[in-house]
Parts: structure tokens; C-alpha cells; sequence
């Protein structure tokens, strides 16, 4: 852990940029596909999201340089994000009822 | 004995692994990310607090499409563009894409570059960087022009849910903007750089401090930043 502390990121060779920036050109392409053929249902939310997640995740690890972060830092700025995944299951609990109530009522709201 | 004692904690802090150095950094005297800068703490800061304000966007986009009785737009549709007579689908958002993720290499290397303190390629990757960034914008432009003359508003498009609209406009918007001050603090950085303000210990004009390559990497922090909020919107809201 003490060396990945005081790791120092200007000795990274230009060629891993050049290889996460290659990663990020396919996985774009990817998720293009995933429209081009238009998948459906299941295969195509999962697709989405993992496409999505691969992406960020490289360019908060390798880019944004977090993989080489104090973890201090690093837990401080990843933890709170949890709540916003919260607020999503609140709103998505929420989102349901309210057409629930749209569908029983309709002309109501 | 106090001296000591501090000096106990901080060699605690220097060698402690996983959850235990989290446990002593926070616990430790005055600061609490030890080789972190202020200013890269401070820009991580604000990138959470950014973070909440576009997660709150989406959020309210999601609500808006999961609880609306009536038809939600077909992105694919929607922002299809249309070449010599074939349709592809959400073509310009694919170009616009590939243009930001490229922006955001040329951007990792001209934070590498700072750190070696090649001045004149980090300066001409940065303004490679603005340059893309300024095409983007360029291309949400087009995007915006092309939908409100098809009569997309925020309170009604000929194709379904009132809400699509808002959405559309708040987000994208709000991105554009991010993109936007980018480019000019891009600008404004890049021509430090050239100037050799890093290494002449030149003091700004607002600050008056003398600033240093790390510059570059904070920069890079927001950039890269805008790129990863694109990744998000471009999975929910034009995908999805």
C-alpha cells in the first residue's frame, strides 16, 4: 500500500492511455450496436448498463487516476454515490405508483 | 512525549493498509488525504457535489418516463439522421461520442506530458482537447437546431410524452454548458502552459500564486468528468 501511495503517475507510459482510449472506441461501439441491431428487452438493459459501467469505470480508474489514489480519497469520493443509488430505488418505488394510481384513475391526474 | 506520540501517528498513517490507513488517515492530525493536494481535493469535492446535481437530473428523467401513462419517444428514432436517403440511427450521438471520448485521451496525455514538463506538447494536446470539446458543442448545437424546428419543446413533441422534452433540454443543456466552461478553462490553462508560467513560477492574475503542472492534472479531473456524465447520458437517455 505505501508504494501505491506515493506512486507517482507521471511514469506511466503514453502507451496505457493509448490502450484505455482504444477500450473506451470499442466499448462505445458496442453499445452503438446494441441500437444498430436493436436488441430488446433484458439483453438490451443489461448490455447498456455493463457497456456503461466498463466505460466509467476506465475513465474514473485509468484516466481520472483513482486506481492510484490515497484510498482516503478514493472512499470518500465513492461512498457518498451509494445515496444516489438509493434516491434511484426511492424514485423508481415511487415512479411505480404513481402509474399505478394513473392507470386506476385515469382522467384523475 | 507529545512529540513522539505524533510522530507514532504518522508513521501509523504512512504504513497502515486497506481500511485500517483509511481509519488512520481520517483520524490522523490536520489532514486527512496526506499526499493529496488541496486543489485536487477540493476538485474531487466538487465533482461529487456535480455529481449529485446530474444524478438528480436523471433521476427526475427516469421518474418522468417510468410513471407516464403515455408513449415515451423513441430515441432511436428520434435522433436518427438521414444520408443520402438511409436512415441511420442516433448517428450524430455516436459521432459526438467518439469525438468526446477522443477528447478525453488527448486530455490523459497532455496531463502525462505536464508531469514530464514537455510544455509545448502538453499545451498543443490541451488545445487538441478544447478543439474537440468546441465540436461537440458544435454538434449538441446542430442536435438542438434539428429538434425544435421538428417542434420539440419542453412541454410538447409531435411524437409522445410531453416530459421528453424537458428532459432532453435539461440535460443535454447542462452537459453542453459543463463542455463549454471546459473549453475555456482548457484554453485558459493551455496558455499557461505555453507561456512557461509552471516553470518560471510566473504568479496568476486572480491568485497571485505560483502555480505547477498539477494544474494540468485538475483540469484533466473536470474533463475527464464531463466525459464520464456523456457516458451516462448516452446510456439512459439515448439508448435506453
Amino acid at each position: 500500500m505505501t508504494h501505491v501511495a506515493t506512486h507517482d503517475t507521471a511514469q506511466h507510459p503514453i502507451r496505457l492511455y493509448l490502450v484505455v482510449w482504444g477500450w473506451l472506441f470499442v466499448l462505445s461501439t458496442c453499445s452503438y450496436m446494441v441500437d444498430y441491431f436493436h436488441l430488446q428487452g433484458h439483453l438490451r438493459y443489461s448490455l447498456i448498463l455493463l457497456f456503461m459501467v466498463l466505460k466509467a469505470g476506465l475513465i474514473v480508474a485509468v484516466f481520472m487516476h483513482m486506481a492510484w489514489e490515497r484510498l482516503a480519497l478514493v472512499y470518500a469520493i465513492l461512498l457518498p454515490i451509494g445515496a444516489v443509488l438509493v434516491f434511484v430505488a426511492i424514485m423508481v418505488l415511487e415512479s411505480d405508483y404513481t402509474l399505478l394510481s394513473r392507470t386506476l384513475h385515469p382522467g384523475l391526474l | 512525549m507529545v512529540q513522539i506520540s505524533l510522530r507514532n501517528e504518522a508513521d501509523e498513517a504512512r504504513q497502515s493498509a486497506g481500511l485500517a490507513s483509511i481509519a488512520a488517515d481520517l483520524s490522523s492530525d490536520q489532514r486527512a488525504f496526506k499526499n493529496v493536494s488541496w486543489g485536487k481535493a477540493m476538485m474531487w469535492i466538487f465533482l461529487l457535489s456535480d455529481t449529485f446535481v446530474f444524478s438528480c437530473f436523471l433521476i427526475s428523467y427516469m421518474t418522468a418516463r417510468m410513471s407516464t401513462t403515455v408513449p415515451w419517444p423513441n430515441p432511436s428514432e428520434v435522433f436518427a439522421l438521414e444520408i443520402g436517403g438511409t436512415s441511420f440511427p442516433l448517428l450524430l450521438i455516436a459521432i459526438m461520442t467518439f469525438v468526446l471520448i477522443s477528447s478525453s485521451g488527448t486530455m490523459a496525455m497532455a496531463v502525462n506530458y505536464g508531469y514530464r514538463r514537455d510544455r509545448i506538447t502538453t499545451a498543443a494536446l490541451m488545445l487538441a482537447t478544447a478543439v474537440l470539446g468546441a465540436a461537440f458543442v458544435g454538434m449538441q448545437a446542430f442536435e438542438w437546431t434539428k429538434l425544435i424546428h421538428e417542434g420539440v419543446r419542453p412541454w410538447e413533441n409531435p411524437w409522445g410524452a410531453a416530459q421528453f422534452g424537458s428532459s432532453f433540454f435539461m440535460i443535454t443543456g447542462f452537459h453542453g454548458t459543463h463542455v463549454t466552461f471546459g473549453v475555456i478553462f482548457l484554453i485558459a490553462i493551455a496558455r499557461k502552459v505555453l507561456r512557461g508560467d509552471f516553470d518560471t513560477g510566473r504568479r496568476g492574475f486572480f491568485t497571485s500564486r505560483k502555480g505547477n503542472y498539477e494544474a494540468v492534472e485538475i483540469m484533466g479531473l473536470y474533463w475527464h468528468f464531463v466525459d464520464l456524465v456523456w457516458v451516462f447520458i448516452f446510456a439512459f437517455f439515448y439508448l435506453w
